[in-house]
């Protein structure tokens, strides 16, 4: 394990990850709300907020899918040391990181079960930028209408037509997060 | 993953073996007596702050056979680096955080040129109280093993 | 149905003060420390560390404590504890071939390797109350005779050499975990395992003693009972090699049970297991009854109906924490659905009058 894979935890956890946590549910219900996030220094590609919302969701028992550049040796080994993390292919996973173009198809991953709809991957999708500029979004957790600059909006609206089943997203760029539940219908505009 | 000279990824060399039994002996030893043998901590950076948690125990059905969640177990874990670089990494039972602290320490030092005084002053003691406690209740338990014994028929002289 | 009922704040304020004072009891007599429970009350430790499914001996000390003596309130506030803590992962499965021994004692072989060990047993006590202990509490030490280098092997091994026995289906799997995933009928022997290890006592107890009786007769020998301590290893990832993280205590049962053998199997000797943690002996026997009663199916035995083949049964209603909290929720107010029930009675009164004066 390379001795950069121990240090870019966070220094005072119980306090970091209640903070996050809180972000992270902020962005997953209130779709289109872009929220800030620290204490994570992760090494390269993983963006700082993807990195934060690892340490906060992920441990032993929640296994991790590292899709394309993010498969590299230096993520593996930080997510080993400070989630504890198995890593696996995309359809065991409970979470995935990497780029949107890295996840196609997005179809690999779990979408839970009709008896068990939580049993569905997260997808944490690293963004070269991220902004509230971009297709409408409506549905639960959103007053009236609200945007984000989304990758596409086809493959969104298919996951959102298998309601109540289906995966989440998170879209991290940066220190940033954004959540993109299954509950929300995504519109071009 | 990266070689690295302290952290071979190969399992069950000499090196590893020796460091495995002083990271048990850390791990089982009383807090109190490690914390008397070595008062005071050189100075080090946290990796990983004391962290209380539990680790789910495991047994084998019939003793041999598949596994099976037996219980969890407290269990503080703590990785630290000293001033040189050197990363000590310590699990420990119970709930003490010094505890676990000392052990990543020592797991540290021992893997500097400070080791043969270290063993000496730190690892033997623990080594010698350890005996001790598992040689009385040995012994104790021995004086409670029956010595079955026949009646001797026949001409055996 | 339930309702928000507002006003008991000050009464429950109140109560916990006076449940805090009688915990105490009278100021008088010296207050009991944790240590002094952890050391000199060990088997209700033992209890509440197996049933609370935590080892950590100081804590359970302190549960019981906190509890006045409740053993299942005890349990109740480390399996709360438990869920707080974060899972740093699971260990290797023990090997409790290579357990220190201070008890081991076998019902089927009077001389066996490693011989018969007592241990600190109360098997052969008179079950006389012993008043010198409310007097004095001074102890002379235990004798002690040289310790053997023999090794002590498990008995089944010898069964196992000649084909005797059943043998245990090897494997590595990763077993399923109730703390993680509900359970779902019908289980694994692995899940049932888990199950009744931390069950509660006097529940496993009777259902053991049930088969015994005859409601689903499975002919037990102890085989072998063993108590002292192993060391727990586990993977560090982040070392990439294992350590031992600690020294736990264990009572481990096999049971070698009659067979007749089936389509597939010769006539054999089959096993139930018990593994609990602490010195909890009672446990770890009745615990490998009722494993090998709820394994009639795999061994394709008769299903004679009893309870202690009904997986269902045994699982669903071994967890005494479960037990509690549904039994015990009913003393809570329940006003509204008592208010439906009264008027519904009523009803019924009025017209039953009714019908009788029209009969009439």
């Amino acid at each position: 394990m390379t001795p950069d894979a121990l240090t870019g935890g966070f220094a005072d956890a119980p306090i970091q990850s209640a903070r996050a946590f809180r972000a992270a549910m902020e962005a997953l219900s209130r779709p289109g709300k872009i929220e800030t996030v620290a204490g994570a220094q992760p090494p390269a590609p993983l963006s700082v907020a993807a990195g934060v919302l690892l340490l906060t969701l992920a441990d032993g028992t929640t296994p991790v899918h590292l899709a394309g550049a993010h498969d590299s040796p230096s993520v593996r080994d930080w997510i080993t040391f400070h989630c504890g993390a198995p890593l696996v292919a995309a359809a065991d996973a409970v979470f995935a990181v990497g780029t949107w173009g890295a996840m196609q198809p997005i179809t690999r991953f779990a979408i839970g079960t009709p008896d068990y709809p939580d049993r569905a991957a997260t997808l944490i999708i690293e963004m070269p930028d991220l902004t509230t500029q971009g297709p409408r979004l409506t549905g639960p957790g959103i007053c009236d209408v609200a945007g984000l600059s989304l990758p596409e909006t086809a493959a969104f609206r298919a996951n959102h037509a298998l309601f109540p089943l289906g995966i989440d997203c998170f879209l991290t760029c940066g220190d940033k997060v954004a959540g993109l539940p299954r509950s929300t219908l995504v519109e071009d505009i | 993953m990266t070689p690295d000279p302290n952290l071979d990824p190969t399992p069950d060399t000499t090196a590893h073996s020796d460091r495995k039994a002083w990271m048990g002996l850390l791990a089982r030893a009383s807090p109190g007596q490690l914390a008397g043998l070595l008062p005071d901590l050189p100075a080090h950076d946290i990796l990983r702050a004391p962290e209380i948690g539990a680790v789910m125990v495991r047994g084998r059905i019939g003793g041999t056979g598949a596994p099976f969640n037996l219980g969890e177990m407290t269990v503080t874990r703590c990785v630290l680096r000293l001033a040189d670089g050197v990363v000590g990494h310590a699990h420990v039972q119970g709930r003490d955080r010094a505890h676990a602290l000392r052990a990543a320490v020592v797991d540290a030092l021992m893997q500097t040129d400070a080791a043969a005084n270290l063993r000496q002053t730190v690892l033997t003691p623990l080594q010698t109280a350890e005996t001790t406690r598992r040689t009385t209740r040995a012994s104790k338990a021995a004086a409670t093993r029956v010595e079955f014994f026949t009646l001797v028929r026949g001409e055996d002289q | 149905m339930y309702v928000a009922v507002k006003g008991g704040e000050r009464a429950i304020d109140n109560a916990h003060a006076f449940l805090a004072e009688d915990r105490r009891g009278d100021p008088q007599v010296a207050e009991l420390s944790v240590a002094q429970i952890r050391e000199q009350l060990r088997l209700a430790v033992n209890r509440v560390m197996a049933e609370g499914s935590l080892f950590d001996p100081d804590l359970a000390a302190l549960a019981i404590k906190q509890a006045r003596g409740d053993l299942i309130e005890a349990v109740f506030l480390i399996r709360a504890y438990r869920t707080t803590l974060p899972r740093l992962g699971a260990s290797n499965p023990v090997d409790t071939a290579q357990m220190a021994v201070v008890r081991r004692v076998s019902a089927t072989f009077k001389d066996l390797p490693g011989g018969q060990v007592l241990g600190p047993t109360f098997d052969y006590t008179h079950r006389l109350l012993d008043f010198k202990l409310a007097a004095d509490g001074q102890v002379p030490p235990a004798p002690t005779a040289p310790v053997s280098a023999e090794k002590v092997p498990h008995v089944t091994e010898f069964l196992n050499r000649d084909g005797l026995i059943e043998a245990e289906p090897q494997s590595d799997a990763v077993p399923p975990d109730l703390t993680r995933e509900p359970m779902e009928l019908p289980t694994s022997r692995a899940l049932r395992l888990q199950a009744i290890t931390r069950g509660d006592e006097g529940f496993i107890l009777s259902m053991a003693y049930s088969t015994q009786r005859g409601y689903g007769r499975t002919h037990a020998f102890v085989g072998e009972l063993r108590i002292g301590a192993v060391a727990v290893e586990m993977d560090i990832p982040e070392l990439g090699f294992s350590v031992e993280i600690g020294e736990i205590e264990l009572s481990e049962c096999e049971t070698v049970n009659q067979f007749k053998g089936s389509k597939t199997e010769p006539p054999q000797f089959t096993r139930g297991y018990g593994l609990v943690f602490g010195q909890s002996e009672r446990k770890a026997i009745a615990m490998s009854l009722v494993d090998r009663a709820l394994r009639w199916k795999e061994l394709g035995e008769d299903n004679i109906g009893a309870p202690a083949q009904d997986e269902e049964f045994v699982l669903m209603h071994a967890d005494n924490i479960q037990a509690t909290g549904f039994l015990e929720h009913i003393k809570l107010p329940h006003y509204v659905d008592f208010q439906a029930e009264l008027e519904l009675v009523r009803r019924l009164r009025a017209d039953a009058a009714t019908m009788q004066e029209a009969a009439k």
